[in-house]
């Protein structure tokens, strides 16, 4: 291009040559089609859905829908619904997959069956777990019946309908994902490094303390965060085996009734900021924190 | 120096075997290890010689056999209770932790009093040389600095036995040198008794004491770097000790010690290794045995094909009439096309046997 012409007293390289240095060369072009894809299917909805946040139906400035959501009860309490639903679930959906691929981590017989197994539920799709959920824990069902049956207890638990049923429904198909995504960044960390602690005198609690679960933690710090997402835009769920206009009205609910049920698309849009400014908070959260730990290779050498 | 290994007689290996679903990755490994003795398991890739130090190590269970050291067997206990230590082929560093901190690692793990530990682990630092390195982390070290860390770990614990699985594999040629006479420098100022496997004839010799060959699981043979380099016991093991050219003839001509092999136009008298009597034998010359022009015994008409020059001398390929490559090494200067008369020895001359038995391929327990 502009060297080919060769310029013999120059001391500056090559346009080219110094645009390749930090990295900018027309392979980057491919990143075109990506991101106009980005821009109109994501950014301009975003944005626009950010606009309308603030210019409320009703009037009353742009900050308006905002007081609402935090003034009135009935819609800020979702907000503590959702996180009293999408935290926990996370946190159980990490610290199972622990141990699960923990112990799996090592081929055996077997293996590919066990993990299919632990796999199956994403594919069922929420509805699917929801009806399994009413067959096997609703007062009449499975679980309560034989309960009763044993004398173990006087009247059916309630497991449904309630903040419990949704906390199930959302471990059963939340759990897949953080199981894979640990089982992923697990087999990332070299095998060795836990046979040179065994050789020196360190039994299996001290290599999964010392060695294997500080390397783990920067990757369950993003199962984590992940699984949080996942819980948080909870919705069909909080409907189908939740109690969607009490105890699980969560957020996404709150949402979907301002926009699609009231017409008020602007409230919809609000609560559906609010809804990412607190997801983003707790990710930020955990990102700092996973900031402070060892990030580096978790493999040998060679 | 306190930094010293622990005492006892002897580590016993009484026919050790590890298969594979029905493969014997080894074979009823018998060996006997004193205190202080530096052994070299010696054999290419698959040959079992890993496999043998993860066994002793513990960190694979046996099929057969047992270990003992002194009158305690321990081929039952996990390997964080045999308090051997290991240096891995990739080091195996703790990337999380620094120098120190990886080198304390076992004696934290073995609940050493922390007055006590700081003071051994920066014995050990001393020791191999790293002291201005003690805060870095494994990743900020070259490989040979990397390597330190590793020895030191594994001694920081004066196990009485040392295990190394090919630790200077992954580095280059210098840098191997340099770490090959560290090696031997640690086992000396110790006194560790140290297990080493290796692929390289070349290491294994300068640094054991006793050198066993193994292939294909099973062993061929056990003796000093002297011993197995100029009595080499079999046809495989010369072929390890650099015993390049191998010539399969017919035998004409055999006494006790001495045994004449003939075929092809060329007639070989050499040393009967295998008391062979009759039938088809194996001629085992070394290149550097050769000397070219003088025709003494053992005369060959080879063909020059490739020459490569070395500085002192030059490793030549020829080609006898009948078409088998020659490999020898020669001070004079040779060109492809020329023709020259090889002669050698008939002391250096090996006859083997053309087949060594072929090693069980089931486990033998």
């Amino acid at each position: 291009m502009t060297a080919a012409t060769g310029q013999p007293t120059a001391t500056r390289p090559a346009l080219r040559h110094r645009l390749a240095e930090r990295g900018i060369d027309r392979a980057l072009l491919l990143l075109v089609p990506g991101l106009i894809f980005i821009a109109v299917l994501f950014l301009y909805p975003f944005l626009y859905g950010v606009g309308l946040s603030f210019s409320p139906q009703q009037g009353g400035g742009p900050f308006a829908n905002y007081r609402k959501f935090f003034d009135d009860p009935y819609l800020r309490n979702t907000l503590w619904t959702t996180f009293r639903l999408a935290l926990p679930a996370a946190l159980i959906n990490v610290l199972a997959s622990i141990p699960m691929a923990y112990k799996l981590r090592r081929p055996f017989r077997g293996k590919r069956t066990l993990t299919t197994l632990l796999v199956v539920p994403i594919t069922l799709g929420t509805v699917l777990t929801a009806e399994g959920l009413l067959e096997y824990l609703a007062p009449a069902g499975w679980l309560n019946k034989t309960l009763l049956a044993l004398h173990l207890i006087d009247q059916p638990i309630e497991l449904v309908h309630n903040y419990w049923g949704v906390l199930f429904s959302l471990i059963i198909t939340g759990f897949p994902f953080a199981f894979l995504l640990t089982m992923s960044y697990l087999s990332g960390i070299d095998p060795t490094l836990e046979s040179a602690a065994a050789t020196l005198g360190a039994g299996w609690r001290e290599r999964f303390r010392f060695i294997t679960l500080p390397l783990l933690a920067p990757g369950l710090a993003i199962t984590f965060c992940l699984s949080f997402v996942l819980a948080f835009s909870v919705f069909p769920s909080a409907f189908l085996v939740g109690d969607p206009s009490g105890r699980t009205r969560v957020i996404s609910i709150a949402a979907y009734h301002a926009a699609l049920e009231q017409f008020d698309f602007s409230l919809g849009s609000t609560i559906a900021v609010i809804m990412t400014v607190a997801m983003l908070i707790v990710i930020a959260a955990v990102l700092a924190w996973r900031g402070t730990l060892y990030k580096g290779a978790s493999g040998g050498k060679g | 120096m306190t930094v010293r290994a622990r005492q006892f007689d002897e580590l016993r290996l009484d026919g050790v075997s590890r298969s594979y679903g029905g493969h014997a990755a080894l074979a009823g490994l018998d060996l006997t290890i004193g205190c202080g003795e530096f052994v070299a398991l010696l054999g290419p890739s698959g040959c079992g010689k890993t496999t043998a130090l993860n066994c002793v190590a513990g960190l694979l269970p046996l099929s057969g056999g047992s270990i003992w050291l002194d009158d305690k067997r321990i081929d039952g206990l996990p390997p964080e209770r045999r308090d051997f230590g290991m240096v891995f082929q990739n080091y195996a560093l703790f990337p999380h932790m620094s120098v120190r901190r990886n080198i304390a690692f076992g004696l934290r793990m073995h609940k050493v009093p922390k007055a006590e530990r700081d003071r051994r682990v920066e014995e050990a630092i001393s020791l191999v040389q790293l002291n201005e390195h003690a805060a870095k982390f494994p990743g900020q070290l070259s490989g040979g600095q990397q390597q330190r860390v590793a020895i030191a770990r594994a001694v920081a614990l004066q196990p009485p036995l040392v295990l190394m699985d090919e630790p200077l594999s992954n580095l280059d040629a210098t840098l191997r040198l340099e770490m090959r006479t560290e090696i031997r420098r640690l086992h000396q100022t110790l006194g560790l008794t140290t297990v080493y496997v290796t692929h390289d004839q070349e290491e294994a010799l300068s640094l054991a004491d006793r050198l066993v060959v193994l292939r294909a699981g099973s062993v061929q043979q056990i003796g000093t770097p002297e011993e197995v380099y100029a009595h080499p016991a079999n046809r495989y093991v010369a072929g390890f000790m650099g015993y390049r050219n191998m010539f399969e003839l017919d035998v004409i001509e055999s006494e006790q010690a001495r045994v004449v092999l003939g075929g092809d136009g060329l007639k070989l008298r050499g040393v009967n290794c295998e008391a062979i009597s009759s039938g088809r034998a194996v001629a085992a010359i070394r290149p550097e045995d050769f000397v070219v022009g003088k025709a003494i015994a053992n005369r060959l008409e080879v063909g020059v094909e490739v020459v490569e020059y070395h500085g002192r001398d030059q490793s030549v390929q020829g080609r006898l009439r009948t078409g088998e490559a020659v490999h020898f090494r020669t001070d004079q200067r040779l060109a492809p096309g020329d023709d020259v008369t090889l002669s050698v020895p008939e002391e250096r001359v090996l006859v083997f046997s053309p087949d060594t038995p072929p090693p069980p391929t089931e486990a033998s327990g």
